[in-house]
């Protein structure tokens, strides 16, 4: 009987494991809350990260790197930032999915639109 | 014949809840303004019967999401452009600097870093905000309100140093190309900044003075969105404009 | 039978009067409550009373636009006309486009969009009642602004694209062009809240069963133009901003001398434009999508494919503007880029020829002038649409760019595709929204002087631009033009003549909008046995739409409520539709609650022309719009969406409801 019990249990958190996001366990409230998320301390660590990544983005504009790389970097990071502040602080990542379509359909439309208008001005090109 | 209309809704219940998490969707099925002022109305709506549009539960509206999330969430995305826009142009002008030092002499990375890093904590008190209001924690959400707007103040404060010091060392509004379009983007950004301090304190005093009508934890939401928003609007800014060029 | 009425306290039923003390609005103003008189329309919120009031003040606008359309054409009549000097002249293309493009087209769909989509989903009202108030006023008030620079010194003198640097103070000294910038900022506001409101209304407010492909199809139709709207309107306020920047301020972005490049505006102004044109015409498309099914007694052929088209229409778009700009310079690459885009986006619109083509064969066919408009439209449209590829490929265009072929060109899909398509509207719906028939007769003879008039105005447009007829040409000489066929003289006539058979054939619509008014005849329930469910409602509607929201099975729902088919698969009436408004009324709901009127919509939108008017002459009237702004912004924000009951008056005579259904018409 209790190695039965035992094993529903475990049953039971695997399921709940399963439920919320790996990696996230320790701080997402129980699941079944209409409102996921994660917690204060969650986000206090979410906005710890964001700090660190933008002591680096300065960081390398003192270093002296290749273009390339620099540029890489640098936007690499602002877009991680950037998501990372979309889909936690403003729970893109929780809610329903119509919100993310509405948002990212005017972000890549924007991002598209004016990349092909500042490649006719041949902005991307070597001066 | 087929039966195609809808059943009528149900008798009067007593309508205990009108104060506390009311509608969402205010303007179709009316609320109550203040607390406990409409006892005697029954019903609230002339649909199914739910009194919870799109609210928390939102399973009264055809998609279940709140009308004020998407209308807010699609302003954001119409916001894209506008700073698309904003951004382009400097972009394409950001070389044009005849008559006044270039972007790197000028910009003071330590200072844009420090009000950048200020910037991007007061997202996080304003998701605390959100968070205590969802709790329904009126105390710790005006405060955590109120810490935000102070954050965000800070950052207004830094960018109109910057600003001057930028004014002093040659580069104005008229300048040049560069001029011109530096300070549109970060003043468009500026005063985006500052309408959000505004909504801020304005609903910390309407939390205060409990005359928020609606739910108060989506109010606190809507306005947490949009102060992210400006946030992320920073966050690419701050790339594109000032550490890039160095 | 529920009537809306207004909240009834035990104090109210027992008919004593009540102490009365002012809501929670800041403390000061008591909510307007007036269920009649010009107080009813003013703060409404109501959107049929919106959508009608968009209808009046849109129709102004075009008689505006079309005299000055006339005015243009009296010049243009003759070689070395004087009728207009060149300075004038230029005011009044700059005005006629502006005009017809954002003070008639855009607002006339908004008025058919307001009014029918809450109706056709089965909903009560759009999501942000006082929002959809607030972006009426906001044009009104704009296009108010913009017009009353005719009399400050100038109207707009730079053509409605307004290109730099031409739009400088250098070059364009007067303040015509701050109210064009400020004026299409003011109205671009209630663009842009109105798209919000309509796609948050469609994605939420549906009738239970309505999924979206069940949705009718002009509902459609504005969903894709809203979404164009949302994404387009904040490019153009961009393009605005440099430009006022510019003016007002001292910014550079168009000072040539420093730097700045021409194209720069271009570039913003077409990425919103392009949008722009599919904003004006799916309306018009959507219209017609809904007309030709019901005259031609048949479903509408392959309803998925006219929906995925107009997305993709909407959605291709945004990736043609450049071919506004083929001989601006840009290169060959990018030329070619938009050649083949611009090509490619001919499809999505052929489909729906296709579509509507396939409607119609079959069909027993009624020839009413609403059907007439509609079958306009498709044959006016696709002359237009078949220029318009001449375009698309770009040598050709390289020689037909800034002539009179584009003029002619944008003529037919405008006016012979998205004003034929809302004349389509106004026939169809008339007795909807106004509880009366428009003359038959008057309307054939409405119909055939605008297709004579149309084709006559902008037909020959064609050869006179492929002659060389350059566009906002303000003088031609008497030698101009070839001879026999190609006779420019000739030609500029003709058009002119046109010109004032159309307006006569407006004018004859007008006679018969003043006719019916006057005719005491009230329409029939449901007088063109149409398919979808606006028409299950009273003509006019009541103020609350549905006395009970109905549960939707089908597209199409109304008509599949009055026929269904029988074992051998032949259509069969069922119901009529005084049984279904019989069965409606008996499951009425109790207590409908409508949002109540406001103040704030209309005292915001008033404070924006005075931060204009403040930008152009007075930085001190500035600073008092924008107090009123923000004044009115927290006003609206504390009040709740339906009025308390402390700001009715007590009722009169201890009747228990003193509210009335107001009278329209």
């Amino acid at each position: 009987m209790s190695s039965e019990t035992t094993e529903i249990q475990r049953q039971i958190s695997h399921a709940v494991d399963n439920l919320v996001e790996p990696g996230h366990t320790v701080d997402e409230p129980a699941s079944g809350d209409h409102k996921h998320g994660l917690t204060d301390i969650g986000y206090v660590k979410v906005a710890a990260m964001l700090a660190l990544m933008t002591a680096l983005e300065v960081t390398l504009t003192y270093l002296d790197l290749p273009g390339g790389v620099f540029m890489t970097a640098l936007l690499g990071l602002m877009v991680l930032k950037f998501w990372t502040v979309v889909s936690y602080f403003m729970h893109l990542k929780f809610d329903n999915p119509i919100f993310t379509k509405l948002f990212y359909t005017g972000l890549i439309l924007a991002v598209l639109v004016y990349s092909a208008a500042l490649l006719t001005f041949q902005f991307f090109s070597p001066s | 014949m087929a039966d195609t209309v809808a059943p009528t809704t149900p008798a009067s219940e007593p309508d205990t809840t009108a104060s506390i998490d009311l509608a969402t969707t205010p303007d179709i099925h009316g609320q109550s303004p203040t607390p406990g002022a409409h006892d005697d109305h029954a019903d609230h709506h002339g649909y199914d019967g739910h009194d919870d549009h799109g609210g928390e539960h939102g399973h009264a509206t055809s998609t279940g999401l709140s009308n004020n999330k998407l209308a807010m969430w699609m302003f954001l995305g119409s916001e894209c452009l506008l700073f698309g826009g904003l951004i382009s142009t400097y972009m394409l002008y950001r070389g044009r600097h005849e008559g006044s030092p270039s972007p790197s002499q000028l910009y003071n990375i330590p200072l844009t870093s420090v009000s950048s890093f200020v910037l991007l904590m007061s997202s996080l008190t304003m998701v605390l905000a959100v968070s205590s209001a969802q709790r329904h924690d009126d105390r710790n959400t005006s405060t955590w309100l109120t810490v935000t707007a102070l954050l965000g103040a800070t950052f207004v404060g830094a960018q109109v140093f910057e600003f001057t010091e930028f004014y002093h060392e040659g580069l104005g509004f008229t300048t040049n190309l560069f001029g011109s379009s530096f300070f549109t983007l970060t003043g468009f950004h500026g005063v985006h900044v500052t309408v959000g301090i505004v909504m801020l304190m304005a609903l910390v005093g309407m939390i205060n003075r409990n005359k928020i009508p609606g739910n108060k934890a989506e109010v606190v939401e809507m306005i947490g969105l949009y102060w992210h928003f400006v946030d992320i609007v920073w966050i690419v800014i701050f790339t594109l404009v000032y550490l890039i060029p160095s | 039978m529920a009537i809306a009425e207004r909240p009834l306290t035990p104090a109210l039923a027992r008919g004593g009067s009540t102490l009365v003390t002012p809501s929670s609005s800041l403390g000061a103003f008591r909510r307007p409550v007036s269920t009649t008189g010009w107080r009813s329309w003013v703060f409404t919120v109501d959107h049929k009373k919106l959508g009608i009031m968009y209808g009046v003040c849109a129709f102004t606008f075009f008689i505006l636009g079309g005299c000055e359309a006339l005015l243009i054409r009296l010049q243009l009549a003759a070689g070395e006309s004087k009728v207009l000097s060149a300075h004038a002249y230029n005011q009044m293309f700059t005005m006629h486009a502006t005009t017809m493009i954002f003070l008639f087209v855009m607002p006339m769909a908004a008025a058919f969009g307001n009014y029918l989509v809450p109706l056709q989903i089965g909903a009560r009202d759009v999501a942000f009642p006082r929002l959809n108030a607030f972006g009426f006023w906001c044009f009104l008030v704009g296009g108010i602004f913009l017009n009353t620079s005719w009399f400050l010194g100038g109207a707009s003198d730079s053509g409605w694209f307004a290109y730099a640097p031409n739009t400088s103070v250098a070059f364009s000294p007067s303040h015509g062009v701050d109210f064009w910038a400020l004026g299409l900022q003011i109205t671009g506001i209630a663009s842009l809240t109105g798209a919000i409101n309509l796609i948050v209304t469609v994605l939420n407010m549906r009738a239970p069963g309505m999924s979206l492909m069940k949705m009718p199809i002009f509902s459609w139709m504005i969903l894709v133009v809203q979404f164009l709207l949302l994404f387009a309107v904040p490019v153009i306020t961009v393009a605005l901003f440099l430009l006022m920047f510019q003016r007002n301020f001292g910014a550079a972005f168009f000072t040539v001398d420093k730097g700045a490049d021409p194209l720069l505006w271009q570039h913003l102004f077409w990425i919103f434009g392009h949008p722009e044109v599919y904003i004006l015409i799916l309306p018009s498309f959507g219209i017609v999508s809904e007309v030709l099914p019901v005259f031609a007694r048949k479903p509408l052929f392959g309803y998925k494919f006219v929906v995925f088209s107009g997305a993709a229409i909407g959605f291709l778009g945004w990736g043609v503007w450049a071919h506004h700009m083929f001989a601006s310079g840009l290169g060959p690459v990018s030329v070619a880029v938009f050649s083949v885009a611009t090509m490619a986006i001919a499809l999505p619109t052929g489909v729906k020829i296709v579509n509507w083509t396939m409607t119609l064969w079959g069909g027993k066919l009624h020839f009413t002038t609403a059907m007439l408009f509609a079958i306009g439209l498709i044959i006016e449209f696709t002359i237009g649409g078949l220029s318009g590829v001449t375009h698309s490929v770009s040598p050709s265009d390289t020689q037909q760019t800034d002539t009179y072929y584009v003029v002619a060109h944008f003529h037919y899909v405008l006016f012979g595709g998205a004003v034929f398509g809302l004349f389509a509207g106004f026939y169809y719906w008339w007795p909807k929204v106004f509880g009366k028939m428009l003359s038959e007769r008057l309307g054939k003879w409405n119909f055939w002087l605008m297709v004579i008039g149309m084709n006559l105005t902008f037909g020959p447009m064609h050869i006179l631009g492929l002659q060389g007829q350059p566009r906002r040409m303000v003088v031609w000489t008497k030698f101009r033009g070839g001879d026999g066929f190609f006779n420019g003289a000739f030609w500029n006539l003709v058009a002119t003549i046109g010109s004032f058979i159309l307006a006569l054939g407006i004018l004859v619509f007008i006679i018969n909008v003043f006719k019916t008014w006057r005719s005491p005849a009230l329409a029939p329930g449901d007088p063109w046995d149409a398919r979808t469910l606006e028409w299950l409602t009273t003509n006019p509607p009541k103020e609350h739409n549905f006395d009970v929201i109905p549960v939707v099975h089908s597209l199409d729902e109304f008509f599949h409520l009055k026929y269904a088919e029988d074992d051998a698969g032949d259509l069969q009436k069922v119901a009529d539709y005084e049984q279904l408004m019989e069965e409606q009324e008996a499951k009425a709901d109790k207590h409908i609650h409508l949002p109540s009127p406001s103040y704030w919509p209309v005292v915001l939108a008033v404070g924006l022309p005075i931060i204009a008017y403040g930008i152009i002459f007075s930085h001190v009237l500035a600073v008092v719009g924008a107090a009123i702004v923000i004044l009115a912004a927290f006003g609206w924000s504390l009040e709740p969406s339906v009025a308390p009951e402390s700001d009715y008056d007590p009722p009169v005579g201890g009747e228990p409801t003193t509210k009335e259904l107001a009278p329209l018409g």
